[in-house]
């Protein structure tokens, strides 16, 4: 196994051992993102010189014997959806092209706390608003198993960024699935938080009451790693929640037993992949030879899930990118006449496509006369999905499904089609709207050598829980030890 | 309605008032005014990309105190929404504030009128982030305006009344009030030159036809800089509205509400436009606050802290020093620091009387002449209270007090002092003054026949002989019941 091919456990062990140093390691990658990056496309900006003077310095600290934080000199890469004091955040669109933030969000500032090397800032779909990240407005990023297919969505290029081993470790969010989605089309470990469980401070907003920052990596170790650091407290996140974060790693190989998984006939319908399916199946298999109980659980609202999704998040959004009007800061438009053309030339040529769609769809439900019918409507929905969930937990302490309906579709397959596009999350979305913990882990590849996820969702807050769970399986497979050739 | 109107005025008031926080509502930027532009923002306050509202817990609860003085209901549950629409003052293009279920609703306040106190109701008050401020252009050259933020953010009361208000002077007296209370509970400086506190005025009249009435179209009138420019926009408005409906016959409902400007400079409301429908601001809750839940617990906190309000000080002015209403109301409408003022002059002196009367003539003539409050009147209030003895004891007429009053003020000197300066601290017994009152009436035949006549004139030159003989110190009022004792027992 090459150096970059490590998960951060085994990177962790090599510069402890003092086996290899943070700037060799640093150097390591940065080389890999020269090499690959071409390629896969993963990376929006680099910040070399950066991570290699903070390498340095993590080097300097442990030749000294200074108290080393948790991530002391492994690289990590930020979804270009965080803001980053003094590098440019774009959320991938034009409107953003050259917003340098002045401060930092509260997963970065954590990050920095613990001696994380940041190393680049990776594409999205714009605004977050994709299962594909071919709505970024700069580059399409490939799927690091197949160039030709897409890494998922939104956080494409965190997931690519990992599994192409540019970087070990990487941050997400999640909104309807774009930290699951990506994670499962790229065979890693990626981990949605329960909403509340991770500040949002800094994150720049799609659908506020939905979006969670995660993390992504090759082990469950790696994510349960990453979510030490970032989970807890903010007060600068009113819905961040006041719960202690339990040290996720340290009981991470004990199993849970006893241990009942939920099966939901509602993932396993119309649409589904056969292989995706089979994978599934026996996941569930091995979870039975580690002597769980596997039993039905019903979702009965699950089906209305993606409606209330494109409600519930586009009438937020629409709220949310108003700001983005060239007055402040960001995109203006060359040539106006007066205050309201300056607006809509602005943002007519600032955002693309599917983000016009979405505020255009998001005025729409808030609008009067179609408030109650929708929006309204729609929260009442999510209540009832919610509801559901809750039943579910009762009986069950895991449910698990595939996380996307097939593997990485083809570049360019869906652009035409939104409606088939919104499909892709179509077993992700809930667990946003119920506000869940939830976690994909590799289970699988195709004949054709596309990876397959396992999708496991736990009640709020039951994390630790939910990585034991998927570490049992993880232990008894290899899939999340396969690398892509590139 | 006013007797000589030939209409009913109907007036009801959103007031906006900036509470006196440190920080912003949101953020934990400087509130004070007059900064240099945009220099007291942050990242929030600014709406950069991924920052988050935390609510300011002590505008909260300047807020709760506010309503609780206005006696509302204070709902247990209450919600941010967010309010859409765009305008560069608005840097998120969203303002956070309260829909549908605002911390409280209903309540009153009372208002001292002419006729008596009359209550104005309530609809609701709700707690809201305020905007910043638009500098234009007014050179006329086309440049680019100007936005200033520092204003973003701050923490700003709706108070929304029913159209309660009969009168222009009603709606002015009720601004009034309204501004004591505020001041009072120290919730809002009310300062309207500096905005913070602005009034919308809604308006139309009822003319009385066959058993009932018709009613104009409502008007809301905006731009409204102080009390006195309000008053004068709705009889303005209201003559204008008459003359309109006799001109054109339209009533409410007819034609689309339509919001009007007052021009201060010419004195007319100027239409601006008629809003075919009401704007659509796409409320939807705030996903990036968290309801607020007042317990009673909390609630009987505020309410422990709250201070006598001003209607109560003047009922209790009214009983315990058997002020009139008038006296009561013009000293508590000067605000607390001046009703403690006359309270300390009217329990030094036990002269209530005298003290509400010094109160509210001198001293407050003074405090108008100087611009000045009552905190930086030179004269605390035991050297009035001992003005007041000195006065009484040494029976000095109240001209001769008023000298000595304006000598403290200039000098700094204590009563007694300048009383013996001037050789005031002379008294006549009641029989050195009535030998003084026979002389004169004896010396001016001509004088006494007129006074009997009915000619009230003629009793000046008969007290003056006396004050003249006394080098003035004698006092006016007592020469006078002696002359016309002396009179009556004197028939002619
Ligand atoms: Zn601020």
């Amino acid at each position: 196994m090459e150096l970059i091919e490590h998960s951060a456990r085994d990177l962790l062990g090599l510069l402890d051992r003092g086996e290899i140093t943070c700037e060799e390691l640093t150097t390591a990658y940065l080389e890999a993102i020269r090499q690959r990056d071409t390629k896969v496309q993963a990376f929006v900006s680099v910040q070399a010189a950066d991570a290699l003077e903070q390498a340095r310095r993590v080097d300097e600290k442990r030749r000294r014997g200074q108290p080393l934080g948790k991530l002391a000199g492994l690289p990590v890469a930020i979804k270009d959806v965080l803001c980053t004091q003094g590098v440019p955040t774009t959320c991938c669109s034009k409107i953003l092209q050259n917003f340098i933030p002045p401060y930092d969000a509260h997963v970065i500032e954590r990050l920095k706390q613990e001696d994380a090397v940041l190393i680049g800032k990776t594409n999205m779909d714009e605004f977050a608003m994709g299962s594909s990240t071919e709505n970024s407005a700069f580059q399409i990023t490939r799927n690091p198993w197949d160039l030709e297919r897409t890494p998922g969505g939104s956080s494409g290029g965190s997931a690519a960024a990992v599994a192409a081993c540019e970087v070990p470790l990487s941050i997400g969010s999640d909104t309807g699935g774009s930290i699951r989605q990506p994670a499962s089309l790229c065979g890693i470990v990626g981990l949605k938080p329960t909403y509340g469980r991770v500040s949002r401070y800094g994150l720049v907003a799609f659908a506020s009451s939905l979006d969670q920052v995660g993390p992504f990596g090759h082990e469950v170790y790696d994510v349960a790693l990453l979510m030490e650091v970032i989970a807890g407290h903010d007060k600068r996140d009113s819905t961040s929640v006041p719960e202690p974060v339990p040290p996720y790693r340290e009981k991470l190989e004990e199993p849970v037993r006893p241990l009942t998984i939920g099966v939901a006939c509602e993932y396993f319908g119309e649409g589904l992949d056969a292989e995706v399916e089979r994978a599934v199946r026996e996941a569930l298999e091995v979870y039975r030879r580690l002597g769980a109980t596997v039993r039905d659980v019903s979702l009965p609202h699950s089906k209305y899930a993606v409606a209330t999704y494109y409600i519930v998040a586009t009438a937020e959004a629409s709220s949310n990118l108003a700001r983005y009007d060239g007055v402040h800061y960001g995109y203006r438009a060359k040539k106006f006449d007066n205050m309201i053309h300056m607006y809509s030339r602005t943002r007519g040529e600032g955002f693309g496509p599917e983000v016009k769609r979405r505020i255009m769809l998001g005025t729409y439900v808030l609008s009067r006369g179609y408030y109650e019918a929708y929006y309204l409507k729609a929260l009442k929905v999510r209540r009832l999905i919610k509801e559901d969930f809750d039943k579910a937990f009762a009986e069950c302490d895991v449910i698990a499904g595939p996380t996307s309906p097939t593997p990485a579709f083809k570049i360019g397959e869906r652009v035409a089609d939104p409606l088939a596009m919104y499909l892709s999350d179509i077993y992700t979305i809930s667990c946003n709207l119920a506000g869940i913990a939830g976690i994909s882990i590799p289970c699988g590849f195709t004949k054709s050598g596309l990876p397959i996820g396992l999708q496991l969702l736990a009640p709020p807050f039951a994390e630790e829980k939910l990585l034991r769970i998927a570490r049992m399986y993880e232990r008894e497979t290899d899939w999340h030890q396969q690398r892509p050739r590139l | 309605m006013s007797a000589e109107l030939p209409y009913r005025v109907v007036i009801g008031l959103e007031v906006h008032v900036q509470l006196l926080t440190e920080t912003k509502l949101f953020c934990g930027c400087s509130t004070k005014f007059g900064l240099p532009p945009n220099s007291a923002t942050c990242p929030v306050c600014i709406g950069m990309p991924g920052v988050l509202p935390v609510m300011n817990r002590r505008a909260f609860e300047l807020a709760l105190k506010a309503a609780l003085a206005l006696n509302a209901d204070i709902a247990p549950f209450t919600k941010w929404d967010r309010k859409n629409y765009y305008y560069p003052d608005l840097p998120k293009n969203y303002q956070i504030s309260q829909y549908d279920l605002p911390f409280s609703r209903n309540g009153w306040l009372e208002i001292p009128t002419a006729q008596g106190k009359k209550k104005v109701r309530l609809i609701r008050v709700h707690l809201e982030e305020d905007a910043g401020k638009m500098l234009h252009d007014e050179t006329g050259m086309g440049r680019d305006s100007l936005v200033d933020l520092n204003r973003a953010g701050t923490p700003l009361l709706e108070i929304v009344t029913r159209p309660d208000m009969n009168s222009p002077e009603e709606a002015r007296l009720f601004l009034e009030e309204l501004r004591l209370l505020l001041r009072e509970l120290k919730v809002s400086d009310c300062e309207m030159q500096e905005g913070s506190l602005r009034v919308d005025a809604n308006i139309n009249i009822h003319i009385p036809q066959g058993d009932g009435y018709v009613a104009t179209p409502i008007v809301e009138v905006k731009n409204l800089n102080s009390f006195r420019s309000v008053e004068r926009a709705m009889a303005y408005e209201a003559q204008r509205q008459y003359e309109e409906f006799r001109r054109t016959g339209k009533k409410l409902g007819e034609v689309p509400k339509a919001t009007a400007g007052w021009d201060e400079d010419h004195g007319v409301t100027v239409v601006q436009r008629r809003k075919e429908e009401a704007s659509d601001y796409r409320y939807f809750p705030e996903p990036d606050l968290v309801p607020v839940l007042v317990d009673q617990a909390w609630l009987e906190r505020i309410r422990a802290e709250l201070p006598e309000l001003p209607s109560v000080r003047r009922e209790r002015f009214q009983t315990q020093y058997q002020l009139s209403a008038y006296d009561a109301g013009v000293i508590v409408s000067q605000g607390l620091a001046f009703a403690d003022y006359f309270e300390k002059v009217a329990q030094l002196t036990g002269d209530a009387k005298a003290a509400a009367n010094w109160c509210t003539n001198q001293v407050l003539q003074v405090l108008n002449e100087r611009k000045i409050t009552i905190e930086s009147f030179p004269l605390p209030a035991e050297s009035l209270a001992d003005l007041i003895r000195k006065q009484r004891q040494y029976n000095v007429n109240p001209q001769r007090a008023r000298e000595v009053f304006a000598e403290m003020l200039k000098s700094g000197e204590a009563a007694e002092t300048i009383i013996r300066r001037l050789g005031l601290d002379v008294s006549f017994s009641t029989e050195q003054l009535r030998e003084l009152v026979r002389k004169s009436l004896a010396s001016q035949p001509k004088a006494v026949a007129d006074l009997r006549a009915g000619k009230a004139k003629a009793m000046d030159a008969l007290v003056g002989q006396v004050m003249r003989e006394t080098r003035g110190k004698a006092p006016a009022d007592e020469v006078r019941r002696l002359i016309q004792e002396e009179l009556a027992q004197t028939p002619a």
